[in-house]
């Protein structure tokens, strides 16, 4: 198991954003984290990755505990948020120098791994253009292997697919077929229900709890409809707009 | 080691690349202390007066000689009515008038009493007073010069000096408040940027979910900016002693040594506003805001704190600004050492300790 959430609970005052949260994902596994927004994946996220101690319950990500142990999961995992989170003012050099740095890794690694990733991405003819300038579906590449440099055994894509076109959102999930081939859990929260399709597994979230969790094709069969798109607006519908009229 | 050291190459791109903050940071400095060195100035070079003599006396005319060979006075006019005299303050034509009342000479040997008009132009109360009491000095001037030659011991003959500042230039009273304020903005104002920057583009979460510990983010954030606001103060100085004249009279070392202090606190503060804000916006409006007008109006930069008004006396004491200017005056122009303001650098060593730890402690690693 890659990452193991046990009741994981995370409550802000009297309001619970993460309410018992249960669920495993497998070594190499594309888990799909669906939800509503403000459904609570971002809090799960984050404590998951260390970020946020749990209020109660445990979880454990490439078998460390994330409340007690959250500097070793750190060193494990890799992140991308929807806003690519790199620095437009650096090339594209600069940038895995910097994020292959702040990672830990030492010179001579880097090294290597920037020419690995330039010939990949095909970006050795802009390796030293400044990242600004680049348009958005490189910079998502980029972010993507950027949040690996240091081989981790998890990956966490946060809406990845934001903002781009839907030519290069197939290109970017090829990339994630191709870490997931190496054996890297790929944990990805997305908004595009065609994306859910991909995952092998995928869960959805509803007011802090999940409430469905099996394959694309099993979720679609239990509740008998054709797409992911209808199954989540089923779930997301029935509980998430009462809870939503209440709080207004 | 080397991430921390990949995190701080980054920040240098940051800053030498943008060229906003580029210029902030040293184009500031430089404009300011030419803009306050050159066109802000409280000594006055030219007044235009009109002088009406309605006496026309031996005594009366060398009043005016003595006034206009002061080189501060040009004539401008000789009015014979009071409307006149109105009209060319109106126009701006004239900040001065002096009327000389008539039988003026006569009165002043015979009755060792007579009166002068001095009329300025109060839309403008500064300068004004200034005018007045440079016209005054000459009157006195005058009357002292008689004297001696008449009776001596007759009167008090009153011998001024100015210790420190005995030309009275303002330069002298801006360079230590400008590389007050300008080590105070530059400082808190880009760092307090830099840091919303990094939680705006969504950065700073990848630098929490990397190796990096905070208090290293920290660390990593205030070196670049101290070494170039560094920088920045051996700009000023070299600057003002060149330019300007402006002396250094006490230990250079020991200034560079406090400047470096009141880096640190600056930036601390800095530091401080970014972890209660997260948008660049907002840290820049509370950097120049609450920072600007503070350290220029109630740090005795401009107006002395002895004469403000308690509540404001008490407020003064929480600003950096006001306790590093007495260093800065104490060794540039009095050349005094450290044993007459270790209270004002513990002040200042206490305020960066009080704000570093409570950002690290707020810019903690766990974004509750």
């Amino acid at each position: 198991m890659s990452i193991e959430a046990n009741e994981l609970t995370k409550c802000f005052g009297s309001f619970c954003a993460v309410d018992r949260l249960s669920f495993g994902v497998n070594r190499g596994e594309i888990f799909g984290f669906l939800g509503a927004n403000g459904a609570g994946k971002t809090t799960a996220i984050r404590m998951l990755c260390g970020l946020l101690e749990p209020s109660s319950g445990r979880a454990s990500v490439a078998g460390f505990d994330v409340g007690s142990m959250a500097e070793k999961v750190k060193q494990n995992i890799g992140y991308m948020s929807q806003r690519f989170s790199l620095c437009d003012d650096l090339t594209v050099r600069e940038n895995i120098r910097f994020y292959g740095g702040i990672y830990g890794l030492c010179d001579r690694d880097i090294k290597a791994r920037t020419g690995e990733m330039l010939q990949r991405l095909d970006l050795a003819s802009s390796a030293d253009v400044r990242l600004g300038s680049l348009p958005p579906g490189w910079k998502q590449k980029l972010a993507f292997s950027v949040a690996m440099v240091h081989n981790p055994e998890i990956v966490f894509l946060d809406e990845p697919t934001g903002g781009v076109d839907p030519v290069t959102r197939r290109r970017f999930w090829e990339l994630i077929y191709e870490a997931a081939s190496r054996d890297v859990t790929i944990f990805v929260t997305t908004h595009y229900m065609d994306e859910a399709e991909y995952c092998d597994r995928v869960s959805i979230m509803v007011d802090g709890r999940i409430a469905a969790l099996d394959s694309p094709r099993h979720l679609k069969e239990t509740f008998d409809v054709p797409s992911m798109n209808e199954v989540f607006l089923r779930l997301a519908r029935s509980t998430g707009d009462e809870k939503r009229e209440e709080r207004q | 080691m080397n991430s921390f050291a990949a995190f701080m190459t980054k920040e240098f791109y940051h800053i030498l690349r943008d060229r906003r903050s580029a210029m902030i940071l040293f184009g500031m400095p430089i404009i300011q202390l030419l803009l306050f060195g050159y066109a802000i100035r409280n000594e006055i070079q030219t007044v235009r007066i009109a002088i009406i003599d309605q006496s026309h006396d031996r005594i009366t005319e060398a009043i005016t000689d003595k006034l206009l060979s002061s080189g501060h006075f040009v004539l401008v006019d000789t009015f014979s009515s009071d409307d006149a005299i109105e009209e060319g303050f109106k126009s701006g034509e004239i900040t001065e008038a002096i009327v000389f009342e008539a039988g003026f000479g006569r009165r002043f040997v015979r009755e060792q009493e007579t009166s002068v008009q001095i009329i300025t132009d109060g839309s403008n109360p500064n300068l004004a007073r200034i005018v007045l009491s440079y016209t005054t000095a000459v009157f006195m001037d005058y009357r002292a010069s008689l004297l001696q030659g008449d009776e001596e011991g007759k009167g008090i003959a009153a011998e001024t000096l100015m210790l420190f500042n005995p030309e009275l230039k303002s330069v002298y009273l801006f360079v230590p408040g400008l590389i007050t304020l300008i080590l105070m903005l530059v400082s808190a104002l880009m760092t307090s940027i830099s840091i919303t920057r990094e939680k705006e583009t969504g950065t700073m979460e990848v630098l929490l979910v990397s190796s990096l510990r905070p208090y290293q983010i920290i660390i990593g954030k205030v070196v670049p900016y101290l070494m170039l606001s560094f920088i920045n103060v051996v700009t000023v100085l070299i600057i003002a002693r060149f330019v300007f004249g402006v002396p250094c009279r006490g230990s250079v070392t020991l200034l560079l040594l406090e400047s470096l202090l009141f880096i640190l606190t600056a930036l601390s503060l800095g530091i401080f506003i970014s972890t209660i804000t997260s948008s660049q916006q907002v840290a820049m409006m509370i950097s120049l805001g609450g920072l600007l007008l503070p350290t220029v109006m109630l740090s005795g930069f401009i107006f002395p704190v002895s004469s403000m008004p308690l509540p404001l006396q008490i407020i003064s004491t929480l600003i950096p600004a006001r306790w590093f200017l007495v260093i800065v005056r104490g060794i540039m122009l009095k050349g005094t050492g450290i044993v007459y303001f270790w209270q004002e650098t513990l002040v200042l060593a206490s305020m960066t300790l009080a704000l570093g730890i409570l950002s690290i402690r707020k810019f903690s690693i766990r974004l509750t």
